[in-house]
């Protein structure tokens, strides 16, 4: 299995054709408190950088983009009753959606932890 | 993910999340943010720091639901150092008479130590700002917003005649003690009266002030505050607040609280925001702040806009703030457009997560044919509407201690 992260702060754990899609921990802690994650529909198709779902915080909306194209191929049930696991635990059990990929080769333009770590640093 | 531009968003963490090619927002724009003389402290206590009203200000410190649910069962200590403290005094009658040429309240009555909300208006009878305003032995002091004291003071200047002095006294910094145990907390910290016949702080009623000395220093302390909450607002010179927030924040009943909380807290109480909720195009009236204009300003007249105002008291006003009790739990934010039906009829002033409620919540400007509780809305959130209803101010009671305790 194979993190990616993007500029935008998600990150995509990629095995075989599939993606698991969050935000970062550096994400979650900018955005405070989560009251609210509005996640996509089942089946829905997505191209690269596609708002894909919208969390709700106590001080703003924030939209999360897909970082890769494909289809949703399931959601984060838990969310429904504790958006909350986005704050506690947002590269775990806080994650957002799966994704079938539409094109692996994608993801060669994102970054892996070690860059991704030097681009926060650098915010 | 990118951080939406909202209305809100000098309330939202920093730019750090938007994606580059989103325009700033103008409250991004201030060229140097001020810093408030608890700065310092603030940063040791783990605060983001966030600009707000031109000052560097700390937005929360554990987290704002956190925050805000202690300040409602426990005591918040808010640095509310940004707003301006201004005093108006002048021989015999006349700053009485001079402010009552500018505001709606009826200061003749205003007894020694108390307190009046009241509405800078300007001739069209349209809200320059709202503040508190204190008789003092003096004169009287006013407590008006931070984003709109340069303005307030101009305005002030320009119009109060030459026998009234204005002064600002920008080497004050004002702190917040709200909630149920601020009393309890303040109390601790022996305060003594500096004056013959000002009780003690805990027994001061509700909308009173008065003079104190604490370890020798002069504190002005009212009881008042901006969450609903029993609670005080302390002002003291800017050298010595340090050591009165540690003193403060010693006590097991306080924690310090950040801008965020303070947003959420006002809003539950149904408290309107300048600049948000309140705007130079809003009429007390339309506002909800009728009970800002006092009975014998309204048989006399004599405030700017009082033509306008009076008769909108007389005939009702077109639009009217309400709240709004949302389905869901999606937060419509300022700017939204209310539905009635697919017809707009108005648009939200205010708006979030309310974390004593567990729900969004929102105020808004509408018509007044649709002001009233229990009819439904709809309010256009990301192109969606948004179940909505009608719902009396404020969300979440207020619990002022009208008589204060005994000591």
């Amino acid at each position: 299995m194979t993190r990616y992260f993007t500029k935008d702060h998600e990150w995509i754990d990629v095995e075989g054709g599939t993606g698991t899609v969050g935000i970062t921990a550096y994400a979650q802690g900018q955005l405070g408190d989560i009251t609210f994650v509005e996640l996509p529909e089942v089946g829905k198709a997505f191209k690269e950088g596609d708002q894909a779902v919208v969390v709700d915080s106590v001080k703003a909306a924030a939209d999360v983009y897909a970082p890769a194209s494909g289809t949703v191929a399931g959601v984060n049930p838990a969310l429904a009753d504790q958006p909350e696991l986005v704050n506690t635990a947002p590269e775990g059990e806080g994650w957002l959606f799966r994704l079938t990929l539409a094109d692996p080769a994608e993801l060669a333009g994102l970054m892996d932890i070690a860059a991704y770590q030097a681009y926060i640093a650098g915010l | 993910m990118s951080d939406n531009p909202t209305p809100n968003s000098d309330l939202a963490a920093p730019g750090v999340l938007t994606s580059g090619n989103q325009p700033p927002h103008p409250d991004d724009a201030p060229t140097e943010p001020l810093a408030l003389p608890l700065d310092s402290w603030h940063r040791a206590r783990g605060a983001r720091m966030v600009p707000f009203a031109s000052y560097l200000m700390p937005v929360q410190y554990e987290g704002i639901i956190a925050e805000h649910l202690w300040t409602r069962a426990h005591a918040g200590l808010f640095d509310v150092s940004h707003m301006g403290q201004l005093a108006v005094s002048g021989a015999g009658v006349e700053a009485e008479a001079a402010l009552e040429a500018l505001l709606p309240a009826d200061l003749a009555a205003l007894k020694l130590g108390g307190l009046r909300y009241s509405l800078l208006l300007a001739e069209d009878g349209g809200i320059l700002d709202d503040l508190m305003v204190t008789r003092g032995p003096d004169g009287f002091d006013l407590v008006v917003n931070g984003a709109t004291k340069w303005d307030d003071i101009a305005h002030l200047r320009e119009h109060l005649p030459d026998a009234v002095t204005l002064s600002h006294r920008d080497e004050q910094a004002l702190l917040a003690l709200q909630g149920p145990e601020a009393a309890v907390a303040l109390a601790a910290l022996g305060l003594v009266p500096a004056t013959p016949g000002v009780v003690p702080v805990e027994a001061l009623g509700f909308m009173r002030a008065g003079a104190y000395l604490w370890q020798g220093r002069a504190l002005g302390v009212s009881r008042s505050g901006y969450t609903g909450e029993d609670g005080f607002e302390i002002s003291c010179r800017s050298a010595e607040a340090q050591a009165l927030a540690e003193a403060l924040c010693a006590q097991p009943q306080v924690k310090p609280i950040g801008l965020g909380a303070r947003d959420s807290l006002r809003l539950e109480a149904g408290l309107p925001l300048y600049g948000h909720d309140l705007t130079p195009a809003t009429d007390p009236v339309s506002a909800g702040l009728g009970f800002a204009i006092s009975k014998r300003r309204r048989a006399e007249g004599g405030f700017p806009g009082a033509a306008r105002i009076l008769a909108l008291l007389a005939q009702g006003a077109p639009a009217t703030r309400v709240g709004l009790a949302i389905e869901g739990r999606m937060a419509a934010r300022e700017g939204a457009v209310v539905l009635a039906g697919a017809t707009p009829v108005g648009t939200v002033t205010s708006g979030g997560f309310a974390p004593s409620l567990e729900r969004p919540i929102a105020m808004a400007m509408v018509a007044s044919a649709h002001a009233t509780p229990g009819t439904r809305l709809a309010i256009e959130v990301r192109g969606r509407p948004l179940a909505a209803q009608v719902v009396p101010l404020p969300f979440v009671p207020h619990k002022y201690i009208r008589k204060g305790v005994s000591a």
